[in-house]
């Protein structure tokens, strides 16, 4: 008994001693002049591969004053305040802080931080990369701004425990540069955080990268050799998509990606193309699905004149999901009128084919929102249209049509699931979060 | 044939089931209030609400209407006797060309039922589908909360007036 009692006590001091981290010194909020302008243009261009805008602004707040809320399986966790506001952002920061919070997951005051903020992939970043973020961090406009409370169960919101998850899950970097795309993909970008699996404890699923998982009630589709995509991706269709939010053959970002693509496009054009190939290699090789309709990035794309308004859809599958696609959505999915202004062909789109139907869901319900000011897709929502019971035929005849594969696993439950969820925001009003864009369009006057 | 129940009235309407409801309206029924304007379910000048929800009649097959409960401008009210909504609007004169207003009104009433004291956020976010290019969003905003301030329980006689 005094044994265990013992051992537990020593285990006690062994883990406090693992928890502790120190507190970095506060410093003065540096002066905007202080960084050299290269070093801040290049810590914009990271900030945009990172797509760190859009976790720490709030809807309809100001960028970098954090606010968002994130659902995860065990509360919600308020991104915070990365603007050099001294009392409530990161003003007091020093590099080093700033370095050991990438690193480490640790902020400058010395307490855990948790993993919604992604440094179990931002540990990989070079401390040059991190000196141009913080560069271009500390040049933000301050911002006086406090999150909300993270509302997180017991004994989750005992920050030291998440020593012991860093214990069992964090590879501390800094990662291996010379691949700049795979550096890029593991570390800044953190592609994984969306689209690898995760564990019980919230934790990417090792030996499952980029095998699909969530985000944010989306599914984010495998992007390793299961990629569910009808027409295989190649490095050049993934930089035209990553750059524009969207691929004649393949389909469009929407939900979560679309702020993704958002920012790679304003990202320098080699760093987008080693994003790029590095995913494409990542996918590797595949055979060719079976009939993935026709090709509307080759030539011989039908003209969009009116008597191509009404072509007939796929026969087969649920009559009444038929219906309902023949009246509603065939005029423009069936028009042959290519993306982006044309509604994509679904038979291409990795949608029907993918495991889970809840994107199809969304999108029907809520529609893609206009980009402002940029030529992209757009759709209306059909929230209020389409009874459950008419999206669940309609997602029958989906999966028959275009899907080619067993019907999902309990429809009924992700339209359920899906049509009570609150609508995100389809219209949002941040430019930086409103996504897909065409950066060929910025700098044209209008 | 396709039977549609619009501002309490059953029809039956010899269209294909895939006929916009906006032309069932225009077209068959002579129910002029909501316009055409883009075809696209992008600007809102054909909205209507279907059991309660405001929806863009443009791109709503009229298969899926059926059954439901199709409520119109027309069934708000009379230019004799406007709907609260609709004198709401005339009283803040929030009409300048005024092709956008039918689905201004359609779209708050659809909010106002739901929700009858929204606040200044809500009633932007609710009605951010719906677009004015005559720029009368202030005196639009102002429609909708002098509504929201007079309107009495919803009256049912309104959604029997028909054409």
């Amino acid at each position: 008994m005094i044994i265990a009692a013992g051992i537990a006590a020593l285990a006690g001091v062994g883990f406090t001693a693992l928890a502790w981290e120190p507190s970095i010194d506060a410093v003065p909020p540096p002066v905007p002049g202080a960084f050299a302008p290269d070093l801040v243009r290049r810590g914009s261009e990271l900030a945009a591969i990172g797509n760190c805008v859009t976790c720490h602004t709030a809807p309809a707040g100001r960028p970098y004053a954090g606010g968002l809320g994130m659902e995860t399986p065990f509360g919600t966790v308020y991104a915070t305040n990365i603007t050099p506001d001294p009392e409530t952002g990161i003003g007091h920061w020093s590099e080093r802080a700033f370095g050991r919070s990438m690193r480490r997951g640790v902020d400058r005051e010395g307490r855990h931080l948790y993993p919604a903020f992604p440094y179990d992939h931002f540990t990989k970043v070079t401390d040059e990369d991190n000196r141009a973020l913080y560069a271009f961090l500390m040049t933000r406009e301050p911002v006086r701004a406090t999150a909300p409370a993270n509302e997180l169960v017991f004994p989750l919101n005992v920050r030291p425990l998440l020593a012991g998850w860093k214990l069992l899950f964090l590879r501390e970097g800094p990662g291996d540069a010379a691949d700049h795309g795979t550096y890029l993909v593991d570390g800044l970008s953190h592609c994984g955080s969306c689209h690898t699996p995760r564990n019980l404890l919230g934790a990417e699923r090792r030996g499952h990268d980029l095998a699909g998982g969530v985000a944010d009630g989306w599914a984010a589709y495998a992007i390793n050799a299961a990629s569910p995509a009808p027409r295989p991706w190649d490095a050049e269709s993934l930089f035209f998509y990553l750059r524009n939010g969207w691929s004649a053959s393949h389909g469009i970002a929407r939900g979560p990606m679309a702020p993704v693509t958002a920012n790679l496009g304003a990202a320098p054009e080699g760093d987008v193309r080693a994003i790029a190939a590095e995913i494409a290699r990542r996918m590797g090789r595949r055979d060719t699905a079976p009939n993935p309709g026709p090709d509307p990035a080759a030539a011989d794309t039908r003209p969009a004149t009116a008597d191509s308004q009404s072509v007939p859809p796929p026969s087969g599958g649920d009559p009444t999901g038929r219906a309902i696609y023949a009246a509603a959505c065939a005029n423009c999915h069936e028009a042959g009128r290519p993306l982006p202004y044309g509604g994509m062909h679904l038979a291409g789109s990795t949608a029907p084919r993918a495991p889970d139907p809840r994107n199809i869901v969304r999108v029907v319900l809520d529609g893609l929102p206009a980009a402002e000011g940029e030529r992209a897709p757009v759709m209306p929502g059909f929230r209020g249209v389409l009874s459950d019971a008419q999206m669940v035929a309609l997602l029958r005849y989906l999966r028959e049509a275009f899907g080619q594969a067993p019907p999902w696993p309990d429809v009924e439950g992700t339209v359920r699931e899906v049509s009570a969820a609150p609508p995100q925001a389809a219209y949002p009003t941040d430019a930086v979060r409103s996504g897909p864009s065409d950066p060929s369009q910025r700098g044209v006057s209008w | 044939m396709v039977s549609l129940r619009v501002n309490g009235q059953e029809h039956a309407l010899d269209v294909d089931p895939e006929t916009p409801l906006l032309y069932a309206l225009r077209d068959e029924l002579g129910l002029n209030g909501a316009k055409y304007g883009c075809g696209l379910g992008q600007c809102g000048a054909c909205t209507v609400m279907v059991d309660g929800q405001a929806v863009f009649s443009c791109v709503v097959p009229v298969l899926l209407a059926q059954g439901r409960e199709v409520t119109t401008l027309e069934g708000l009210g009379t230019p004799e006797a406007p709907g609260p909504t609709q004198r709401a609007f005339i009283k803040e004169q929030a009409a300048q060309c005024g092709y956008c207003i039918p689905g201004m009104i359609m779209r708050a009433e659809a909010l106002l039922r739901r929700a009858p004291h929204p606040s200044d956020a809500e009633i932007r976010e609710h009605m951010h589908p719906n677009l004015c290019r005559c720029g009368t969003h202030a005196r639009i905003l102002r429609a909708i909360r002098r509504a929201a301030e007079t309107r009495e329980a919803p009256r049912t006689a309104f959604a029997e007036g028909g054409r």
